[in-house]
């Protein structure tokens, strides 16, 4: 494949990006989709969208959030300078907020009276009750039994936020479950309902004006970073499940040729077991919830369950401009075990005083194996996307610690 | 087989010659919707080889898919059921195939999700579907904008591309959804998921007047019909009645406690299918255009 003038041009007007993308939705949806894409074409003409976006990310949300030198880890590793974009410090807990603000917007111009989100972790479940309640609005959220499970903090969270939760009890009950029971919702009250979606997924344009959304990231961070060192970093990381995290960071720097990108799946208990959520090192190319991407699927077409510690990685496909991304070589994919990012994630606590989510702990398991053999004046950008306050209660059983 | 059943009077052509029959009768199609494999595959094929004669006028044979985002929760479970049992894509073909050894005439239209298709490659699937004598396709998540992945070499490869059209699908909207359509159009009678709601005949015959400014095919409508009285009501306005859902409960309410077919259970929906046929018989059929 040749290489691009620019990464950052796309989807084409059919929603791809290369062979991935598109709008593989019901035709009951099919009018509120292009719907939708008028309605952001409109807002991204009128400078008042965002200037109004801006307001709440900096007045509600917290933005910007700092680049932080972590520099104890920095010295363990004894390698590459090691920054974190801390978008853990935002509303919420995590960057989930930044896509929330700007979908609820778009949803109030496009006179849209009632929310409804899937979620995995909790974190975009808890984002978008918070949005729902700031603008009166009513919000379900969808999230697998499984999940409603391990994440209890966020599901009383979303609860107090008077969101109600609707735990999905088909197939693996976990993040693609809910995303079926969010579609189901939606088809049924297309008339009235906003779905915000989690992640750069889904039928076009929803890859889009998420990336578009967590843009803010990247944009931020190489703001700061050209503050702290005079130059762009030589590395980016960040975790991918969905890939909205990762897409923000990344999308700012695609152009920036000396820039290194690279996005970490998760590999649950390893690639080779079969138990994982690495949609791009075990998967192929499918269609699943309106686009076409690297899927985790059998022989026949049926989707296979991911496995992860993480419930916010736990999910068998992946953005499809990731997967573009990764077929024309720009972003490299790599992945970390559960035992590995557990090891990250106690590391980060003990050493910086900062407990990463178990999402980001996949991100630094893989800083941790490149940085000591970095030299020193290599500089990562690494995203902290969320904290881990919601994950003390899987990581204690992990550890065999009651509490 | 020797011919390709397709070449002389399947895809298209049967579709068509099913609707110009019941034309000719002054009578609506009852289009049966069962789920290939569910209970097992040896189950599924008698009931598809049953259904001609307890009534059905074309067979929908749906293709389990393991995350069926427009369906509810009966069709959900009933595709668990079949891949549990062991069904794949490729067993669903050699059934089809196995059944026009002793049926040419009944049309025979596949409906499901695209996923399972794409793994099979689509010059693949399209090869297979015809030479097993599959007559057309509804395809829930590929609406007009993706017309080049599947529909356009379908309608090549000569099998119908059933299009569905719902009561959101507006008039700037319509002429698109029908521009690469044919066999029939599908109606889904509410904007929802399969077994949710219930289809109003009013609300329907508008909707089907309406579709009708923009086509010359036949218009079946879906989802919401259950009883034969509420065929009966949707046959008097459609050109087709779509039951689906309540043939999957009745399959569903005759196994045993571990899922498993029992004696009832072939005849539990041969006999819905009577009962329906006799509804869709007894409507008052608008005078022919």
């Amino acid at each position: 494949m040749s290489k691009p003038n620019s990464y950052r041009t796309g989807p084409d007007a059919g929603g791809r990006f290369g062979i991935h993308g598109g709008r593989f939705a019901a035709e009951t949806l099919m009018p509120l989709i292009l719907e939708l894409e008028d309605a952001y074409r409109a807002a991204q003409a009128d400078p008042s969208f965002r200037e109004e976006l801006d307001y709440y990310l900096a007045q509600y949300a917290g933005r910007p959030s700092p680049l932080y030198f972590a520099e104890r880890l920095t010295e363990h590793f004894g390698g590459a300078k090691i920054y974190f974009k801390r978008d853990e410090l935002n509303h919420t807990g995590s960057h989930k907020i930044n896509n929330c603000l700007g979908q609820i917007l778009l949803a109030r111009r496009m006179g849209k009276t009632r929310i409804i989100a899937e979620t995995g972790a909790g974190q975009h479940g808890v984002a978008s009750a918070t949005v729902s309640a700031l603008f009166g609005l009513p919000c379900t959220v969808y999230m697998g039994e499984v999940d409603v499970e391990r994440q209890q903090p966020n599901v009383f969270r979303m609860k107090l936020l008077g969101s109600e939760v609707v735990p999905v009890s088909s197939g693996s009950r976990t993040l693609k479950d809910a995303l079926n029971e969010a579609i189901r919702d939606w088809v049924t009250n297309v008339a009235d309902t906003f779905y915000i979606i989690g992640t750069v997924a889904g039928p076009h344009p929803y890859p889009e004006l998420v990336r578009d959304f967590q843009s803010v990231i990247g944009d931020e961070a190489k703001e700061q970073i050209l503050k702290a060192e005079g130059r762009l970093p030589d590395t980016l990381v960040a975790c991918i499940g969905g890939g909205s995290n990762a897409m923000g960071l990344f999308h700012p720097f695609l152009d920036d040729d000396g820039v290194e990108i690279i996005g970490v799946e998760a590999a649950g208990d390893g690639i080779e077991t079969g138990r994982h959520a690495a949609s791009i090192t075990g998967g192929r190319p499918g269609v699943l919830h309106g686009n076409r991407t690297y899927l985790l699927q059998d022989e026949d077409g049926q989707i296979t369950e991911a496995h992860s510690i993480s419930a916010g990685l736990d999910y068998p496909g992946i953005g499809p401009e990731h997967a573009w991304l990764n077929d024309v070589g720009r972003v490299k994919y790599d992945s970390a075990t559960d035992a590995d990012a557990l090891a990250a994630f106690q590391m980060c606590s003990k050493l910086e005083g900062i407990i990463p989510a178990l999402e980001p702990s996949h991100a630094l398991a893989h800083v941790a194996k490149i940085a000591p053999d970095l030299p020193k004046d290599h500089i990562i950008v690494m995203n902290m996307c969320g904290r881990g306050d919601k994950d003390i209660f899987t990581v204690a059983e992990m550890l065999g610690v009651k509490i | 087989m020797t011919t390709a059943p397709n070449s002389k009077n399947g895809g298209r052509a049967r579709i068509e010659a099913r609707f110009a029959k019941l034309r000719d009768e002054g009578r609506a199609a009852l289009v049966t919707y069962i789920m290939s494999g569910d209970p097992d595959l040896e189950t599924s094929a008698k009931i598809i080889a049953g259904l001609p004669a307890a009534g059905a006028d074309i067979i929908e044979l749906g293709m389990a898919f393991t995350d069926p985002m427009a369906d509810g929760p009966s069709i959900q479970v009933a595709g668990l059921r079949a891949l549990d049992a062991g069904i794949t894509l490729k067993k669903t073909l050699a059934m089809v195939a196995d059944f026009r050894q002793h049926d040419m005439e009944t049309p025979i239209v596949l409906m499901g999700y695209y996923n399972p298709i794409h793994a099979m490659g689509v010059p693949e699937f399209l090869a297979a579907a015809s030479a097993s004598g599959i007559d057309g396709l509804i395809i829930v998540d590929l609406p007009p904008e993706e017309d080049a992945e599947l529909c356009l070499p379908a309608l090549e490869a000569g099998l119908s591309f059933i299009r569905l059209a719902t009561p959101t699908t507006d008039e700037k909207r319509l002429p698109a959804v029908m521009a690469n359509t044919s066999g029939f159009v599908y109606y889904v009678s509410y904007a929802g998921i399969t077994g949710a709601g219930s289809a109003d005949a009013d609300t329907v015959a508008a909707a089907v007047a309406r579709i009708q400014e923009h086509t010359d095919l036949p218009i079946a409508v879906g989802f919401g019909i259950r009883t034969p009285e509420q065929a009966k009501g949707i046959a008097s306005v459609a050109d087709g009645v779509v039951v689906g859902t309540a043939f999957i409960d009745v399959l569903r309410d005759s196994l045993d406690a571990a899922g498993k077919a029992t004696a009832t259970t072939v005849d539990a929906v041969l006999d819905l299918s009577r009962d329906l046929a006799a509804g869709v018989a007894s409507a008052n059929r608008r005078a022919a255009p």
